[in-house]
C-alpha cells in the first residue's frame, strides 16, 4: 500500500577520495602531475610488472596524519596494509593496496556550517563523524571508446596516493553534504595535503543515500557516483532522496545499486550492473610490514634516522591555521558578524580581497563588508565570476570608499560609480565621478545659498508637514536638483546638513 | 584457450589458502600476480569460528561457481574439486594448534621497520618500454576490451573447453 511521504527523511553518508598532494606516488617514485602525456608517468611497479615491490612514500603518511589531526581523529600508531582484489583494466595488479583492517586514523569529527534560517543569514553548525581515514592507491584512467568498442588505458594515475575518508551517515540532505564537503575542501587546502579540485578529480565524492522514517531502521541505500562539483553533489543527493521517497510512496522497494549522476538531466541513472555483490577477498599485503608512527620524540627508538620516522607531535605543532580559526580571527579582528566571516572564508579569494580593501581605507569594517557582500559578491554571483575575475581591484574599491567617506560622493552615488567602474575596467572612481558628474556638493556655504535660493523663490510651496520633514526636504531637493543640476542625497550624512539648513531657512521665514 | 589464473583462494569464512601445486591437476600458468613458487601454507585470516567448515565433504556448487568467477580459477573436473576439498582438509590441521593468547601474524617480517621513501621523483619515464609489452596500443594508450568480459556460464564453459588439453 502506498505510504505517505510526510515523515520520510533522507540519510546521507559520504565516501571521499582525496588525492594526496605529493611529488611522487604512494608506493613508487613516479611523478604526480595533472595532464601529462598518457603513460608517461608510469614505473614498472605502477604497471605491475613481476618482480616489483611497493615502497611507501613518507610524505603520504605525513599527509594522512596531518589530515587526521585536523579532523580530530585518533591516530593509530600501528596501521596495516591490505590487498583489495577486483578485476578491471585500469588496475594492472588485479588488486589495490589499501588499509581495510587498521587504517592510519579513526574516529574523527568534521564540524561544518552553512547559512540557513529564513533569510539564509544564520550560521548553522553541524557535525559529521569521520569513521576512518585510510591510505590507498588510485587506479589508472579508462577512456571508453564506444566507436571502436574498446577502452583506452592511461596508467599515469595508477598508484597515486589517496586518502579515503569515510563519513558516518549523519547528514540528511544535499545542502548539508555540500557544506560538509566545502569545509573539508577548505581544510585540505589549508593543510596543503590535497588541492581539493573536484573538477580535476583531486577530490572525488560518492554519496550513499537512503530514506527512512526517523526512529526506524535505515532504509536500503544506493550509491551515487560521477559527481564532479559541490553544486552537483547537492542536486544529485536531493534528486536521489526524492526519487527514493517516490518509489516508497508508490509502494515499491528501493534497490541496493550504484547510480550515476547525469548533470544534464539532473537525474541519477542506474549504472551497468556489477554482476551482483562484489567480494574483494581482502588479504594482508605481504610485502609491507605494519606502519608505525610515533607519538613524540621521547618514544623514538634509539639511533633511528629522522627520515625514517613520522612523529605525530611534530606534525601537530606544524598544523597551519584552519578555516574555523580563520573565521574566528576575522570576527575578532574586524568586529564583523559570523555569517559574514563565514562567507569571506567560504568564497575563494574573498577574504584576501576584503583584507586588501581594509588596508587602504579608513571606512569601518562593517560598512566595507556591506560593499563586499552586496555590491561585489552580488555582481560576481550574477555573472558567475570568481573573485579573481573581478574587474574592480581591492585598491580601486578602497579608493571609491574613501571618496564616499570624505563626502566626495554620496552612498547612492557611490553605488552608481561602482556599476560604471564594473563595466569599464580600469577607470578609477574619481574618473567616473567626474565623467558622470556624480560629485556631492558638500560645502556648507554653497548649500545654504542653494537652500536660500529655493526658499526665496518658492516661499509658499515649501509646505510644512509634521509627519514628514523628509517630504518637505524631498520637494525642496527636487527643486534644487532641477535648477542646479546637482546631486544631493536625501539619505546621506550630508543631507542632514541640508535638513538643518533648510529648516533653519524655513524657521526664518516663519513657515514652521 | 585456457583461462587459468592461479591466485589466492578465499572461502567465504575468510580463510585464505594457496593450492598445493604438486597434488593437483591444475594448470601451471604463472602469468598471474604471484611472483614466488607456490608454497603449501595457510593462514588464519580472522578469528571467526571455523567449525562450520570442518565438514567439507560437499562444497556447494554455487560457492564453487562464485569462487571461479572471482578468482578466475576453473575446477573443471571432479578431481579438481576433490583437490580443493583435500586442500581445505589439510589446512584444517591448524586447528590442532592452541593459539589462545597469541596474536596472529601477517608475515614473519612484522618486527622489521617499514622503510619510508623520500618524496622525490626517481622513475616513471618508461612509456616506450611499457607500451612495447602490449599487443595492442593506440596513441600511447593501452587498449582493453570495453568492459570486463563476463565469465561464460558453467555449461558454456564446459562446451568451450571440451577439446582443450586439460
Amino acid at each position: 500500500a502506498p505510504v505517505s511521504s510526510e515523515k520520510l527523511v533522507g540519510v546521507v553518508g559520504l565516501e571521499i577520495h582525496a588525492q594526496i598532494s605529493s611529488n611522487s606516488k604512494l608506493f613508487s617514485g613516479s611523478p604526480v602531475c595533472f595532464s601529462a602525456p598518457p603513460n608517461s608517468q608510469v614505473s614498472f611497479f605502477d604497471a605491475s610488472l613481476p618482480g616489483t615491490l611497493p615502497v611507501l612514500n613518507r610524505r603520504c603518511v605525513e599527509a594522512a596524519v596531518m589530515t587526521g589531526l585536523a579532523l580530530n581523529c585518533t591516530i593509530n600508531k600501528k596501521s596495516l596494509f591490505d590487498r583489495k582484489h577486483y578485476f578491471y583494466a585500469d588496475l594492472p595488479a588485479g588488486y589495490q593496496i589499501t588499509q581495510q583492517r587498521r587504517p592510519v586514523a579513526v574516529d574523527g569529527v568534521l564540524t561544518y556550517s552553512f547559512l540557513g534560517g529564513k533569510k539564509r543569514s544564520q550560521v548553522v553548525r553541524k557535525h559529521v563523524q569521520i569513521k576512518q581515514i585510510q591510505l590507498e592507491q588510485d587506479s589508472g584512467k579508462s577512456l571508453h571508446d564506444d566507436v571502436h568498442s574498446q577502452t583506452l588505458i592511461d596508467l599515469n594515475r595508477a598508484g597515486v596516493g589517496l586518502m579515503e575518508l569515510v563519513m558516518e551517515p549523519d547528514m540528511s540532505c544535499g545542502e548539508e553534504a555540500a557544506a560538509a564537503v566545502r569545509e573539508l575542501q577548505l581544510i585540505l587546502q589549508a593543510l596543503g595535503t590535497c588541492q581539493g579540485n573536484m573538477s580535476e578529480g583531486q577530490l572525488r565524492v560518492d554519496a550513499n543515500v537512503s530514506v527512512h522514517r526517523p526512529g526506524e531502521p535505515l532504509g536500503v541505500r544506493t550509491e551515487v557516483k560521477n559527481i564532479n562539483s559541490i553544486r552537483y553533489l547537492a542536486r544529485a543527493i536531493d534528486y536521489e532522496i526524492q526519487r527514493q521517497i517516490g518509489v516508497m510512496q508508490r509502494g515499491g522497494t528501493v534497490h541496493n545499486e550504484t547510480r550515476a549522476y547525469d548533470s544534464k538531466s539532473g537525474e541519477t541513472i542506474p549504472m551497468r550492473d556489477k554482476e551482483g555483490l562484489q567480494d574483494y577477498r581482502f588479504m594482508p599485503e605481504p610485502n609491507l610490514p605494519p606502519l608505525i608512527v610515533f607519538e613524540d620524540n621521547a618514544t623514538l627508538p634509539p639511533g633511528v634516522d629522522s627520515s625514517q620516522v613520522v612523529v605525530v607531535q611534530k606534525i601537530k605543532e606544524g598544523l597551519p591555521e584552519l578555516p574555523s580559526v580563520k573565521r574566528e580571527h576575522l570576527v575578532q579582528a574586524y568586529g564583523i558578524l559570523p555569517e559574514h566571516s563565514f562567507t569571506l572564508v567560504n568564497e575563494e579569494g574573498l577574504m584576501e580581497y576584503f583584507e586588501e580593501v581594509m588596508k587602504a581605507t579608513r571606512k569601518e569594517p562593517r560598512k566595507v563588508i556591506g560593499w563586499v557582500m552586496n555590491e561585489l559578491l552580488g555582481q560576481l554571483k550574477q555573472q558567475d565570476m570568481s573573485v579573481s575575475q573581478s574587474p574592480i581591484s581591492p585598491a580601486a574599491l578602497a579608493e571609491l570608499l574613501e571618496l564616499q567617506e570624505t563626502g566626495r560622493v554620496s552612498s547612492s552615488g557611490a553605488k552608481q560609480v561602482f556599476q560604471v567602474m564594473w563595466g569599464s575596467s580600469g577607470k578609477t572612481a574619481e574618473q567616473v565621478i567626474q565623467e558622470q558628474d556624480l560629485g556631492l556638493v558638500s560645502d556648507a556655504t554653497q548649500l545654504h545659498n542653494i537652500c536660500q535660493k529655493v526658499v526665496d523663490s518658492h516661499p509658499t510651496e515649501v509646505r510644512f508637514e509634521i509627519t514628514s520633514k523628509r517630504r518637505i526636504l524631498f520637494e525642496a531637493l527636487t527643486d534644487i536638483q532641477s535648477c542646479n543640476n546637482l546631486l544631493i542625497d536625501a539619505f546621506s550624512p550630508i543631507s542632514c546638513g541640508t535638513i538643518r539648513c533648510l529648516s533653519r531657512s524655513l524657521k526664518v521665514h516663519k513657515c514652521i | 584457450m585456457s583461462a587459468f589464473r592461479l591466485t589466492g583462494l578465499c572461502s567465504c569464512r575468510g580463510v585464505s589458502l594457496k593450492v598445493i601445486e604438486s597434488s593437483c591437476n591444475l594448470s601451471r600458468n604463472r602469468r598471474g600476480c604471484l611472483q614466488r613458487p607456490l608454497l603449501n601454507g595457510t593462514r588464519l585470516f580472522s578469528s571467526h569460528s571455523l567449525n562450520s567448515k570442518v565438514n567439507l565433504n560437499i562444497i556447494p556448487a554455487d560457492l564453487v561457481d562464485k569462487l571461479e568467477r572471482l578468482a578466475l580459477v576453473d575446477f573443471r573436473t571432479k578431481e579438481g574439486l576433490a583437490c580443493l576439498e583435500k586442500a581445505i582438509r589439510f589446512a584444517d590441521q591448524l586447528h590442532l594448534v592452541d593459539t589462545s593468547g597469541v596474536e596472529p601474524m601477517d608475515s614473519v617480517l612484522e618486527d622489521r621497520a617499514l622503510y619510508l621513501r623520500n618524496d622525490t621523483e626517481t622513475e616513471g619515464d618508461s612509456a616506450e618500454e611499457l607500451l612495447k609489452l602490449a599487443k595492442n596500443t593506440v596513441e600511447e594508450y593501452f587498449v582493453a576490451p570495453p568492459g570486463n568480459i563476463p565469465l561464460p556460464k558453467r555449461e558454456e564453459r564446459t562446451a568451450m573447453l571440451k577439446h582443450s588439453e586439460f
